[in-house]
Order: C-alpha cells, then sequence, then structure tokens
C-alpha cells in the first residue's frame, strides 16, 4: 500500500513538471524555461535510487516528446543517458555540498541539452541561439531551491 | 531492507535496452508515417495536459469579457458593424470578380473550381518545443481534420497539419524548418519554392537564378503545384533579394503575411476536390471527400 503511494507522488510531481513546460509564458520568458521534467527526474533519482532510474527517465522523455511535440525519443534518449549517469553518481552526488551538487546538476542539464542539439542537428533542423543553452543556467540557480522544496515534500509526506 | 551496492550492472542493462529504443524511435520518427498511432494514442492521454495548461489563459479571458464594461462593448460593436460594412463591399466586389473569373476559365474549358470549406478551429493556448515552429489547435479527427490540410488565418497562410488525434491536431507553420510549399511571384507568376528557416517571421526562396524578376514589396502567393495548399492564397511579402558572388542562385528572403505568431484562430480549409485540369480520366480523385465534417461547418460563398 505505501509504494503505491510513493508511485502516485512521483507521478503527481513529475505530471505537474511537463504541465510547467508547456505553461504558455510570454515570449522572453520563454528561453529561460528551465528544464522542469529533467530537474524532477534528478531529484527522485538521488532519493529514491532503488525506485526511480533508466526506465522511468525514458518512459518520462517518451512523455514529453508527445507533449512537447519533439521527434519521439529525442528527450527519451537524452534523459535516459543523463538518468543513468546519475544513477551511476549518485552515492558521490549526495555527499556533495548544495553548491558542488548545483554544479553537477548544472553539468548533466547541459549533456541533457547537448544530446537533444545533436539529434535536432541529425533531424536538419537549424542549430538554435545561444538562448538555447540559458536553461541550463536556470535549472542550476533553481536546484538548491527546488532541492529543499521536494526534501521537505518527501519528508512531510514519508516518503524513504 | 534496501541493497547498496547492486545498483551499476542492472543500471547499465537497461540504458543498453533504452538507448537502441529511443535511437530507433527517432530513426522511426523521421522516416516512417506508421508511428504516428503511437503519438496520437500517447497524444490523447496528453490532452487533459494541454487543457490544464491552457486553462488560466482561457480563464483570464472570460473574466475579460465578463469584466468589459458596456461603453467599451458599444465601441466594439460599432467597430465591427463597420467593418462588416466594408467587407461586405469588398466581397461582392470579388464576387462579380468570381464569376467572370469562372466564365472566362469556362471558356477556356479548364476545370477549375473556386469555393472551399472551412472550419475555424481556435489555438490551444501552449508552448510547444520552442526549437520547431508548431501550434495545437483545438480541433481533430472528430470535427474531420486530417494530415496535410491546409490551415491559413485571415491574413494568409499559416501552415499544414501534421499529426492529429480525435481531440487536437498539431499545424507545421510554414517556417520550420522542415517545411516547403510551393508559391509563385503574384506580379509576373514567377514559381519558386519557399522553405522555411526556423525563424518564426522569415522564408527563403530556393533556387531562383541571380537574373530572376523578383524584387523586394513582390506578393507571393500559393501556386498550387503541390497540391496540398489551393492555389492563389497569400503567403509572404519579398524582403530581400541579393545576389551575392560566389552563389550559384540568388538570396531572397520574404516575411510571412500571416501573423504566424499572434493569430488565435485559424482556418482549415478544405479545398475544392480536383482544382487542376488532369489529362487522365478522372479515377483518382483525392480521398479528401470521404474525410470531409459533418453538417457543423461554415461554407464559402
Amino acid at each position: 500500500m505505501l509504494i503505491r503511494r510513493d508511485t502516485g507522488i512521483i507521478i503527481a510531481t513529475l505530471i505537474i513538471a511537463l504541465l510547467l513546460t508547456v505553461l504558455p509564458m510570454s515570449d522572453w520568458l520563454l528561453y529561460f524555461r528551465p528544464q522542469w521534467v529533467a530537474l524532477l527526474l534528478i531529484f527522485w533519482i538521488l532519493t529514491l535510487p532503488t525506485r526511480v532510474g533508466v526506465f522511468w527517465s525514458f518512459f518520462m522523455g517518451l512523455m514529453l516528446d508527445v507533449t512537447a511535440g519533439t521527434l519521439l525519443g529525442q528527450h527519451a534518449l537524452s534523459f535516459s543517458i543523463m538518468g543513468y549517469l546519475v544513477v551511476e553518481l549518485q552515492q558521490r552526488l549526495q555527499l556533495f555540498r548544495a553548491w558542488q551538487q548545483a554544479l553537477s546538476v548544472w553539468l548533466l542539464l547541459t549533456l541533457e541539452r547537448l544530446l537533444s542539439l545533436w539529434v535536432l542537428g541529425a533531424a536538419g533542423q537549424p542549430t538554435p541561439a545561444l538562448s538555447y543553452w540559458f536553461a541550463t543556467f536556470v535549472g542550476m540557480i533553481l536546484w538548491p531551491w527546488l532541492m529543499i522544496l521536494l526534501r521537505d515534500l518527501t519528508r512531510t509526506l514519508d516518503i524513504t | 531492507m534496501k541493497p547498496l551496492f547492486n545498483r551499476g550492472t542492472s543500471a547499465t542493462a537497461r540504458l543498453a535496452l533504452t538507448v537502441p529504443l529511443s535511437l530507433s524511435l527517432l530513426v522511426a520518427d523521421l522516416h516512417y508515417p506508421q508511428l504516428d498511432l503511437l503519438r496520437s494514442t500517447l497524444s490523447v492521454v496528453v490532452f487533459p495536459l494541454y487543457y490544464l495548461a491552457a486553462l488560466p489563459a482561457r480563464l483570464g479571458e472570460t473574466l475579460e469579457g465578463r469584466l468589459a464594461d458596456e461603453k467599451q462593448l458599444r465601441l466594439n460593436n460599432a467597430q465591427l458593424h463597420n467593418d462588416n460594412l466594408i467587407l461586405q463591399a469588398q466581397l461582392q466586389k470579388y464576387a462579380a470578380l468570381e464569376a467572370e473569373n469562372q466564365r472566362l476559365r469556362n471558356l477556356l474549358g479548364s476545370a477549375f473550381k473556386v469555393g472551399e470549406r472551412v472550419l475555424i478551429a481556435e489555438l490551444l493556448e501552449v508552448d510547444l518545443d520552442p526549437y520547431r515552429q508548431q501550434v495545437l489547435v483545438d480541433k481533430g479527427e472528430n470535427a474531420g481534420v486530417f494530415i496535410g490540410q491546409p490551415v491559413l488565418d485571415a491574413q494568409a497562410v499559416m501552415g499544414q497539419v501534421i499529426r492529429t488525434n480525435p481531440l487536437t491536431a498539431t499545424v507545421l507553420l510554414i517556417t520550420d524548418a522542415a517545411h516547403s510549399l510551393p508559391v509563385q511571384v503574384n506580379r509576373n507568376g514567377l514559381r519558386a519554392i519557399a522553405t522555411g528557416t526556423g525563424i518564426i517571421n522569415q522564408l527563403n526562396l530556393l533556387h531562383l537564378p541571380k537574373k530572376a524578376d523578383i524584387r523586394p514589396g513582390d506578393l507571393l502567393v500559393t501556386s498550387g503545384l503541390g497540391g496540398v495548399f489551393p492555389p492563389g492564397y497569400p503567403v509572404a511579402r519579398v524582403t530581400e533579394v541579393r545576389a551575392e558572388s560566389g552563389e550559384r542562385f540568388a538570396t531572397v528572403i520574404a516575411e510571412p503575411t500571416a501573423r504566424l505568431e499572434r493569430s488565435h484562430e485559424v482556418l482549415l480549409v478544405w479545398s475544392a476536390p480536383s482544382t487542376s485540369p488532369s489529362l487522365l480520366p478522372d479515377t483518382n480523385t483525392p480521398a479528401v471527400s470521404s474525410t470531409n465534417p459533418p453538417a457543423a461547418t461554415t461554407t464559402t460563398p
């Protein structure tokens, strides 16, 4: 029964992340939209490494592809590689201080963008402007706060 | 008890499964249309998400409608009345011209038919991937929307439908880098291909010789050659023509006349079947007629 509730909460937060990804915003804010789904996935893998992993990342990437209208598999690919790295490095990442962790998260987010860029290029899309990389920095700045917020949430809901 | 160290191999094995899977999905989505079924099934699951995301914008609109004061509404009404009068006057002239055009074409013996069916759809207020030029509209297969259907706004051609599911349809805008459409210069009938650049207000005209008779300010209209867009709709206005030495063709840049980033309502068009004269006996009428929607549509005269 407890397992069910945990999964429900993980799915709920990920759905909110998807929602934030397509929520309409004014044009100048568009390029500062953080990679919500990626951030949430990193958090859940760090918190529940035995539950959330590569398959979750792959599936969420697929859902993001469908929602955002990108090529099917674009985010599935980048998220599963990113998720794999987090699973592998999770024990080290958990020991890091907040700023070290934020920096590693920036690296992971940049890797995700890089893989997406590669897919865009392979599909014949033009190389996006420099603003393409802004989201990774927004994600890095956001990470400590998101971490605190979500950790509080998991503690209140007693998810370990 | 949680195992501490047995994650590595299993995660690697999973990665070895998901990476080839996503790569094959990518290739399949790029080259084979069969995957659309998977996507449209999944997008039905996602539809409530779109609905939720569009909710704040929609609520704001309703609230604005409720709160608008009477004076404002009266003013609006008067303005719309005036616009309507002007448009109707223009339409009268247009109707006469259309009749004349039809008569002349009949004299020439060509099977040209004007008169297309349109359906008004609203854009769903959601932000799709900002690196592709595509929008979502709130009419889908249930309203008879089909893949390849042309989409216009009040001014000009906007794009075409690339994906449908029962409730929504995805429209690829003409400025997407994967989109090309056959156009001709309205002034002299010069034909060209207008390709998107991935920038919202820019089109490139490919393979035009340097001495082609085209200049800034020329209006480009659809030529109807691709069979997707009905002929004669405005597309873009040429903004820049350059003949660079070293390049084989002229660089021609045009700006779409449609308000691609601002339109709220769009028109989905059903072209009249067999618009171009054909030499073969009429066996291959397009499948468009079978997918025509039920009666809840407006018809242009």
